[in-house]
């Protein structure tokens, strides 16, 4: 039996064209051992639930630095659990105010990473929280 | 199993589950595949193949939704490299297809080729005997396109599509290398390059010299992906190709050598696995190491022996 | 410059002191790095002596302010005339909101305009389209039609300000509404100053609000610099992008390079579209970002302004000296600042405040210490803009021009961007340009490289960031950020419905009709754009009638 790899959808939501982060994630993961799938920019939520379900993958995650994120986030996380992902980790990074990470956590974001973080915080964070996922 | 039974009825996660199962080599995934088995053979399976930056994905991309316009279904999988030192892998393919995210006649799948060379993912073709046994018309394979020899895809696919550009520094000479002899199509792509006419007469004087020249005439199709041209085209030669493979008695042929190396390799993969794993269980292999090591044995002897313990 | 005998002797006394002081003083502890190199990858020396300059040549190499190379600025005087020009980047919400904001800062002292819009903007979709939910009003001005931009301009007389608009795929679009409102208040399209960014290759290489594929969005640009050579004389026509090329990852050095090479690749376009250089040339205008290497950020600025006057002289042939000076715009490093204890970003702003300044600047924006964390406040856009005043009235620096010209450190570390720059842009020839490097990814995978080794450099503590990986300390939430009130997008569409129920429905439909005609063909399109939005037809509407016919970029992604 080959070792299970995590796969991760890092993923551009809204219209922010802003790729920094999520580049750099991608590749940090990618030397963690990840498979990550990255999705481009603009992406809606239907199309970032769809490509996680077709990818099968055991984390989404998301960066967005417009403000869009208490419209944005919430949304992907009600459409993965509609596409019965409900064991998926869902997480977010970006300018994201500290007053909104309470609000997104109780929508079902698991964890908010805000500028400054480092990659091995988040690369821990996935490897601790990741559910494995059951026939 | 349930699970087949969800996937096969079109469940998108259940599909993917599946594939995933599979790929990790998880339990279950045996079995789901056995049950499967008897609905595969009806897709027709087109892999796609080149050197990096002759635009694949665009072009998978641009021919999908060629054949959605016919009314098909269309499972795709696009393989990129699993870096050798850390085991990941980044796959960007689905950046340029993300229109098809939504698209309830596609389903699209990223893999890692997790320490296979040859162009493909390891559970590619388990990945494709699912897709197939879905239902699904069509199942694209869009191959690593590292250069290197992509001999894996013959082994896969029933209709082969070299894509090529102008501008590749020896043009020709890039894919040459290999992959000349495994395309049943050739598409030469960006054709509104300069330089587009020299690859396509270049790629015309060398499938003449090609002695096995059988019956298929091979196309040669300029296109420009983002913009259309020539896709229709392509789309209709992958069809043309698969009605020449029918009538020819080829398609048999070639499924046949397919599952041969097929199942050799899983008995060879087997095989592999069950040595180390007893090897490893009995613990005196180190041992053994140790005396080819130091000149007390030779690995030939030792070879023979583990062979002669395992198959009596 | 120097006498050669004395550069040798010069040299041999820095060898024996080489040898004997500074062995001593390595013996007794060594220095920080075993070796010091900037982020462009330039290996920095222990000390700078006319040895380094000893090829150096004052009239070519540096010359006087004002005269070609440029490299000491592009004005006789600089800013003992007059400082650059302070000018904030702002916007947010509705017209209303962010008209009040302008006048606030015109209030405050500033001299010029500079129009944020959010992103269905920037990308060319209306407010009531379902991708732009969400967007609306955040990270600018939601413009519709012509009757925001009424709005948005409101009580400001346009021939008395010069407003700059970060804009770039929808730039034609925006640039005629400038223009109808002006002839609503009865200013002809000739009294009017500003800037559009205008620069879409560097969409497609780092900041993402592309809409058409390169051919046609070439030539949307090189229609706009024809337009305006021959209406709008005062305009500056682009604004070729180096801050957005930076923010995204790259090096200084890539930055002088990937920028000179989209400038390349426009005066290309409008030579190949008929144009004569010297037409339109003196009316392209820069973009670059500060960071905090002061010296490196200095010397990337005259490297930049040298290097470009050649390549306009020498490349092609333009005879007007204004065609050679690179005139530019600077933002501070939106990305150095931390959202960790956010005062000490307004000691880093004043650092790169001063690089722009002491690099020649013609304009400035100011980051304020909040951006790390949301939309500036008002206190601290204040704040943002006071720094430039004190650098401007009390720090002397402006005295004189081109204060650091002749630093044997300063001018080592300009030749070395410019050679470095240089060869970037040899690369960029040889694989076809700017568009066709951008086509293959060339450009993209160089600035992820690069941004990458920069990450890795501040996790492994390699790069100290204060407050960040050292001197960190707890910190309380920051509390009182500037939000934008859901209710803004409502409003938005709400108003535009209202608008497009009043408006002469007929006329925009067949204006919209001549537009796309007019792309099927190959005229230029101001004219039909600007017959379009004076009847109110939204950006929306002619960004679709453009998507229509020219089609949609799609990226290549190499990470």
């Amino acid at each position: 039996m080959t070792e299970k790899r995590i796969r991760v959808l890092v993923a551009k939501p809204g219209l922010d064209g802003h790729d920094r982060g999520a580049k750099v994630i991608a590749r940090a993961l990618r030397d963690a051992g990840m498979e990550v799938i990255y999705s481009g920019l603009r992406q809606t939520p239907e199309q970032i639930a769809a490509a996680a379900v077709q990818e099968d993958v055991d984390v989404v995650a998301m960066s967005l630095l417009s403000g869009a994120h208490n419209h944005l986030f919430p949304k992907v996380v009600q459409l993965l659990k509609e596409k019965g992902m409900d064991d998926v980790l869902v997480v977010g990074g970006g300018v994201i105010p500290d007053s909104d990470i309470p609000f997104l956590k109780e929508k079902g974001v698991s964890e908010i990473f805000t500028p400054g973080t480092p990659t091995s915080t988040v690369i821990e964070f996935i490897k601790n929280n990741v559910k494995k996922a059951v026939l | 199993m349930e699970i087949v039974d969800k996937a096969r009825q079109g469940d998108r996660r259940a599909i993917a589950r599946l594939i995933s199962l599979s790929e990790n080599e998880e339990p279950g995934a045996g079995e789901a595949l056995k049950m499967m088995y008897p609905y595969t053979g009806n897709a027709h399976i087109v892999g796609i193949t080149g050197p990096p930056g002759s635009g694949k994905s665009t072009l998978t991309d641009k021919l999908v939704k060629e054949l959605r316009k016919r009314q098909k279904t269309v499972g795709i999988l696009a393989v990129d490299p699993t870096s050798p030192f850390t085991g990941g892998a980044i796959l960007g393919d689905r950046v340029r297809m993300s229109d098809l995210n939504l698209d309830p006649g596609v389903y699209i799948r990223s893999m890692g080729t997790r320490g296979r060379l040859g162009g493909l993912a390891k559970a590619t073709h388990f990945a494709v005997k699912i897709l197939d046994a879905c239902g699904f018309d069509y199942i694209f394979i869009e191959t690593v396109g590292v250069g290197q020899s992509e001999v894996d895809i013959v082994k896969t696919a029933d209709t082969t599509i070299v894509v090529t550009v102008p501008g590749l520094g020896d043009d020709i000479q890039a894919i040459k290398a290999g992959i000349l002899e495994i395309g049943d199509i050739f598409v030469v792509n960006k054709a509104d390059r300069d330089g587009a006419n020299r690859v396509v007469i270049e790629l015309e004087m060398m499938l003449e010299l090609n002695p096995n020249k059988p019956e298929w005439d091979f196309p040669i199709i300029m296109t420009v992906a983002p913009q259309n041209k020539g896709v229709m085209e392509t789309v209709d030669s992958i069809i043309k190709h698969y009605n020449y493979l029918n009538e020819s008695g080829e398609l048999l042929r070639r499924r046949r050598e397919r599952m041969r190396t097929e199942i050799f390799d899983l008995v060879t993969q087997q095989l592999t696995m069950h040595l180390t794993q007893k090897l490893a269980r009995e613990g005196r292999f180190e041992k053994e190491l140790d005396r080819v090591l130091n000149k007390i044995n030779d690995p030939y002897t030792l070879v023979k022996s583990i062979l002669e313990e395992t198959l009596r | 410059m120097f006498d050669r005998e004395k550069i040798k002797k010069t040299a041999a006394a820095k060898e024996t002191w080489e040898k004997g002081m500074v062995a001593k003083a390595l013996s007794r502890s060594k220095e920080r790095f075993e070796e010091f190199v900037n982020t462009s990858g330039i290996k920095v020396d222990r000390l700078y002596t006319p040895v380094d300059l000893a090829d150096f040549d004052y009239e070519s190499s540096l010359g006087f302010p004002g005269e070609f190379p440029f490299t000491r600025g592009v004005q006789p005087t600089m800013y003992r005339g007059r400082f650059w020009t302070m000018r904030q980047y702002a916007g947010f919400a509705t017209a209303e909101e962010s008209n009040k904001r302008y006048k606030y800062l015109l209030e405050q002292g500033q001299t010029g305009l500079s129009v944020a819009f959010d992103l269905p903007t920037q990308i060319g979709y209306d407010s009531d389209d379902e991708i732009a939910q969400g967007e609306i009003g955040k990270v600018g001005v939601a413009i519709d039609s012509l009757a925001d931009m009424e709005i948005l301009f409101n009580g400001i007389p346009l021939d008395k300000v010069s407003t700059s608009m970060t804009i770039n795929a929808p730039a034609s679009i925006l640039l005629a509404m400038y223009i109808a409102v002006a002839e609503k208040q009865g200013v002809t399209a000739d009294k009017l100053n500003g800037t559009i960014q205008n620069d879409i290759l560097k969409e497609y290489a780092a900041r993402g609000t592309y809409i058409f594929p390169p051919e046609p969005s070439m030539r949307l640009i090189t229609n706009i610099f024809e337009f305006c050579s021959q209406n709008v004389p005062n305009w500056n026509t682009i604004s070729i992008s180096g801050y957005h090329i930076r923010e995204a990852g790259s090096t200084a050095a890539q930055e002088i390079a990937f920028t000179l090479a989209d400038g390349i690749a426009y005066v290309e376009a409008a030579i190949k579209a008929g144009m004569n250089v010297d037409d339109f040339a003196g009316r392209l205008s820069f973009f670059f970002n500060s960071y905090n290497d002061l010296f490196e950020e200095v010397a990337k600025f005259r490297a930049a302004r040298r290097l470009w006057a050649k390549i306009m002289k020498e490349r092609f042939k333009a005879k007007d000296p204004r065609s050679m000076m690179l005139r530019f715009h600077t933002q501070t490093g939106g990305s150095t600042l931390t959202a960790q204890q956010p005062d000490n970003n307004i000691i880093r702003v004043t650092i790169q405040t001063l690089a722009a300044v002491l690099g020649g600047t013609q304009s400035l924006h100011t980051n304020s210490k909040d951006e790390a964390l949301c939309l500036p406040t008002e206190d601290s856009v204040r704040i943002a803009l006071r720094t430039q005043q004190i650098v401007a009235y009390e720090s002397g620096v402006c005295d004189t021009v081109d204060p650091l010209a002749g630093s044997y450190y300063v001018e080592s570390l300009t030749n070395a961007l410019e050679k470095k720059a240089m060869d970037y842009i040899e690369k960029i020839d040889s694989l076809g340009g700017a568009v066709k490097a951008i086509e293959q990814g060339y450009i993209q995978k160089e600035i992820a490289d690069s941004s990458y080794a920069y990450q890795k450099e501040i996790e492994s503590g390699k790069r100290v960031v204060v407050g960040l990986n050292k001197f960190q300390i707890k910190e309380k939430p920051v509390e009182d950020l500037l939000r934008v009130d859901p209710i803004v997008g409502e409003t938005q569409i709400k108003k535009l419905k209202a608008m497009k129920a009043s408006r002469d429905n007929v006329a925009v439909k067949s204006k919209l009709e001549a537009l796309c005609q007019a792309a099927q063909g190959d005229g230029n399109l101001m004219p039909y754009i600007l017959d379009a939005v004076r009847v109110y037809a939204t950006e929306g509407e002619i960004c679709n009638v453009l998507r229509e016919v020219f089609g949609e970029y799609r990226p290549v992604e190499i990470l």
